[in-house]
């Protein structure tokens, strides 16, 4: 059963997330739970060798728990006798003797072994009657991955470590795997789960290196060391391609490089209707070490800053001076334009290893975003201070994220109004009319969004979450990906109401999601009457490109036609034709992913 | 493993009185101590005996408060070992006061 080699060429079509062409090496990332190698021993000297791996895994997995045990704070420490336990079970007989037997007796690979002592142990488990001690199978399915994760990082370099520049094949990549990524060598990533919002495709986009998301069995069919191209504009992957195909998609690179730098040499001008009018055009950004990027990509402001990165860290949540410093030089970098800070957004699929968060069955509708910030006031008051204190060098703006009625725009508030009067008391000074805003991203604040209003001084569309919400799919799973819709009709008429309501109130709408930084959209956006889009930086000079290219009234006209649709598809294909149409040269598909 | 002449063994019934019965906390007490010791600790449960250094095969044996085990020690140093084992399950394994 042991993997093999395929080198027979094979095609596989996932969903673009991040556009260009990359050729190169694959570099297969395991992370997913229950995939391992099984492999037969041939002779004794593998067998030993393998129970020496098994032993020296055990002996790390005791380390870590120790570490573990020892990293706990005072408080807790009550609970440390769970990873005592946890030691006892990894020398427990009847997993370790067991494991070592199998490999010794059965001549199997120490994963397979671990794998038979455990399924062992769980069916001995669920035929006790005690709920509670059947249980406690999960503390030994803890250990036993724990285990296999040591294992398998012996045969696996860590991403740190990764030599030669490689596309990164994976299950799914964490966002904690993504901080450990040496960048520079990664070309591209492709990934088995996922779709156009998954965290991969956010830091590819941010990275500008293409990835393809979604492909279902990349890391089943794909082996290390493949060659492979990947187009992160159409979501094709070759796996073992042969020269004629190599040469058909370097032609393919070379064109695509072509467009960009000519639209690059015009992106730092404002984008302009041809009668005149002016939408805002701004980036979205994860870290600080974005914003230069940003600016050379003609960015009129930073729309949408995720703070999430420094609390992703592995050593411990970040200390007031940390996110000040941060915030403090992203607003002086950018100054005069403005910065929109959003406040903490984890939970969901972003964990942070060192915030309490139970394992949730929704994670995306759980305890997430300002749910979290509210319920643990140190942390949230941590931010808010940094965010004021920084608000002084430059134009900062606050945003709220995941706000779903009033109570949670005044409780925030309120938040805010107490950390200002603290700062009043210590002398230090902030920005007293720095505006405050939120994100419109759950579908009852659109529905309340007349009354948000007199609230907050702008709304942000988050589309990303809001089709997620509105058309019950969750982003990450790939079984319901394709439907995650932003041309649903539903989804249009939402932004609709919010821009129609901000207009009444006066204040300023913006959206942020993914649809901003896709072209096929600008003119129904622009057509809707935002304020100001928000995107990826490389997005930016193909958008303003076509908002150069479409007047407003064109635009407005698109949007009453394509508003009376009735479904996604028909609003894409009418957007397509349009978009050949109106600037031919965009007709190349490998612009409109999808 | 075990030298020559007759090896010392003690053996003694024991009584689970913490509400909690025998579970992972209190497993791990027995586990914790039996690894204090050279003689080796077995528990028995009607006709089943298991390893009393196995945590895991301590709570297979499923003991709800008020079951009685059987405990066999085998070793040089049984006699201390079974005064130490019979003072945890008196003490409740320290869990009510």
């Amino acid at each position: 059963m042991t993997a093999r080699r395929n080198e027979a060429k094979d095609t596989m079509q996932g969903i673009p997330v991040s556009p260009g062409i990359i050729i190169g090496k694959a570099h297969l990332v395991d992370r997913s739970r229950v995939k391992i190698l099984y492999q037969y021993l041939i002779d004794e000297k593998q067998v030993s060798g393998e129970v020496e791996r098994f032993e020296n895994a055990l002996r790390i997995t005791e380390e870590q728990l120790q570490t573990l045990k020892n990293k706990m704070p005072e408080h807790v420490k009550g609970h440390s006798f769970i990873l005592d336990s946890h030691v006892m079970i990894l020398k427990d007989s009847m997993l370790r003797e067991s494991a070592v037997h199998r490999i010794e007796e059965e001549k199997i690979n120490a994963e397979w072994a671990l794998k038979k002592s455990f399924n062992e142990i769980r069916k001995i488990f669920a035929q006790i009657d005690d709920e509670y001690i059947s249980n406690r199978i999960q503390d030994v399915e803890s250990v036993s991955e724990k285990i296999l994760r040591n294992l398998s990082g012996e045969t696996q370099e860590s991403l740190a470590e990764i030599k030669e520049r490689v596309i990164i094949v994976a299950h799914d990549l964490s966002p904690a795997d993504t901080t450990e990524l040496n960048i520079s060598k990664v070309m591209g990533f492709i990934t088995d789960v996922g779709g156009q919002t998954s965290h991969t495709a956010i830091m590819a986009q941010a990275l500008e290196i293409p990835a393809v998301v979604g492909l279902e069995s990349a890391t089943a069919r794909i082996s290390d060391g493949d060659l492979l191209i990947v187009d992160g504009s159409t979501g094709e992957v070759v796996i073992n391609p042969d020269d004629a195909e190599i040469i058909r998609y370097q032609e393919k690179q070379l064109q695509h490089e072509k467009y960009k730098s000519s639209i690059a040499r015009i992106s730092h001008l404002p984008a302009e209707t041809p009668d005149g009018y002016r939408i805002s055009i701004k980036a979205n950004i994860e870290f600080l070490e974005e914003v230069t990027a940003v600016r050379d990509h003609g960015a009129e402001g930073i729309g949408l800053y995720r703070t999430e990165f420094l609390y992703l860290r592995s050593k411990g949540l970040p200390t007031e001076e940390e996110l000040f410093s941060d915030y403090r030089e992203v607003a002086e970098i950018m100054a005069p334009e403005p910065v929109t800070i959003r406040t903490l957004d984890l939970g969901g699929d972003k964990f942070a290893s060192h915030i309490e968060i139970a394992n949730e069955m929704n994670p995306a509708m759980g305890l997430r975003a300002i749910r979290l910030c509210l319920k643990e006031p140190g942390l949230f008051k941590t931010q808010l201070r940094a965010i004021l204190r920084a608000s002084t060098f430059g134009r900062v703006q606050l945003m709220f994220p995941m706000i779903s009625g009033l109570q949670e725009v005044l409780e925030a508030k309120e938040m805010l109004n107490t950390v200002k009067q603290e700062l009043d008391n210590e002398g230090i000074i902030y920005d007293e009319n720095m505006p405050v805003g939120i994100m419109i991203e759950i579908p009852s604040a659109v529905t309340i969004s007349d009354l948000l209003t007199r609230h907050v001084d702008f709304f942000s569309i988050g589309t990303n979450d809001l089709i997620q919400y509105a058309l019950a799919i969750d982003r990450v799973n790939e079984h319901v990906a394709f439907m995650y819709q932003p041309f649903h009709p539903a989804i249009l008429r939402m932004i609709q109401q919010v821009v129609q309501e901000g207009k009444k109130a006066g204040i300023k709408v913006s959206l942020c999601g993914e649809m901003a930084g896709d072209p096929l959209c600008t003119p129904i956006l622009l057509g809707l009457g935002l304020d100001e889009l928000s995107m990826n930086a490389r997005s930016i000079p193909l958008v303003k490109n076509i908002v150069r290219a479409i007047s407003l009234e064109q635009a407005r006209q698109d949007f009453e036609l394509v508003v009376q649709l009735n479904t996604a598809r028909d609003v894409r294909d009418y957007l397509l034709t349009r978009m050949k149409k109106m600037i031919p040269e965009l007709g190349e598909k490998s612009f409109f992913p999808g | 493993m075990n030298s020559c002449e007759s090896t010392r063994e003690e053996k003694k019934v024991l009584k689970i009185d913490n509400s909690l019965g025998l579970h992972a906390r209190a497993a791990g007490k027995i586990v914790a101590l039996a690894n204090q010791y050279e003689s080796k600790l077995f528990l028995r449960k009607d006709k089943e005996e298991v390893d009393g250094s196995s945590i895991l095969s301590i709570l297979t044996l499923s003991c709800p408060k008020g079951t009685e085990v059987e405990a066999k020690i085998v070793g040089e140093d049984s006699e201390v070992f079974m005064e130490s084992l019979t003072e945890l399950f008196a003490n409740k394994f320290g869990e009510e006061a």
